[in-house]
């Protein structure tokens, strides 16, 4: 029924959406940080994907090598961020850190 | 045999990929969710090595399991109050976001199904050289970008980790 090409972006597609679902539901900061990064996994996942079903092309793992620069990069500076809000506001709550004036 | 076992291994790495994400979403504890996410990114790795990727599949393990993942946990020691880690973790448009979310499902799931790709497979071969070689030709200037972006983020994540005593004219204690 799936070719295994459709069972991989299955996966991709799986991880995008409860990513999606956990950013906009949880209320904790660092669970909407595990969403983004369940995001991120499923683009580089489609992008191994694709590099790996076309005839001897690499620029897809390229692609997902800088996906993987980047979390890094976006994981280290959310965790600042949320240790401020964390020590601004005692909580770690999205939701209830809404006052602009630190 | 072999086949059979190597199906085997690849769907047990599909279901603990997505079983495991499921849980970091649904999981009431945020402790929970943090060691859900390593299972979650071993699966990414394991289905990264049945396409042929060993290169990304080390980076994988070694960059989200060793780096984020240990961050994320840092993150949830120095902000979640152990006593209070079994309050309900949704917020209340819970059911609302189920909306948009179950409409890009679906909008994706059709798109996968009924489109017309055209697979051309290939003969797995080893990636590491080849990806280097491609980073410092093709992606060179991608390359050397990135690389400055983790230089900026390291600073700037040490410049807003830091106490705010040294900055004189924002009064601290006003808001805690």
């Amino acid at each position: 029924m799936f070719s295994d090409f459709q069972i991989y972006l299955g996966v991709g597609v799986a991880l995008f959406v409860l990513g999606l679902l956990c950013v906009m539901t949880r209320k904790n900061a660092v669970s909407v940080l595990m969403g983004v990064e369940l995001i991120l996994n499923s683009a580089a996942l489609n992008f191994v994907v694709f590099s790996r079903y076309t005839a001897g092309n690499l620029l897809g793992q390229a692609a997902a090598i800088f996906v993987i620069i980047l979390a890094a990069a976006e994981a280290a500076v959310a965790l600042a961020i949320f240790l401020n809000i964390y020590r601004i506001f005692a909580t770690a709550e999205v939701d209830r850190a809404d006052q602009l004036r630190g | 045999m072999i086949e059979t076992l190597t199906r085997a291994i690849f769907w047990l790495f599909v279901i603990i990929t997505i079983g495991s994400a499921v849980i970091v979403v649904f999981s009431r504890r945020v402790i929970y969710s943090a060691f859900a996410l390593l299972f979650t990114f071993f699966g990414v790795a394991g289905l990264y090595l049945f396409l042929a990727a060993d290169f990304l599949a080390a980076s994988q393990v070694l960059i989200y399991v060793g780096g984020i993942l240990t961050l994320i946990i840092f993150g949830v020691f120095l902000t979640a109050k152990i006593y209070q880690m079994n309050i309900p973790q949704q917020t209340h448009q819970r059911y609302l976001a189920l909306l948009p979310v179950l409409g890009i499902l679906v909008v994706l799931v059709y798109g996968l199904y009924t489109a017309d790709w055209q697979v051309v497979q290939t003969d797995p071969e080893p990636t590491t050289k080849r990806l280097g070689a491609l980073l410092l030709t093709t992606y060179l200037v991608p390359f050397e970008v990135a690389s400055i972006l983790l230089l900026a983020a390291l600073i700037g994540a040490m410049r807003l980790s830091r106490p705010r005593s040294e900055d004189a004219d924002i009064p601290e204690e006003e808001n805690v």
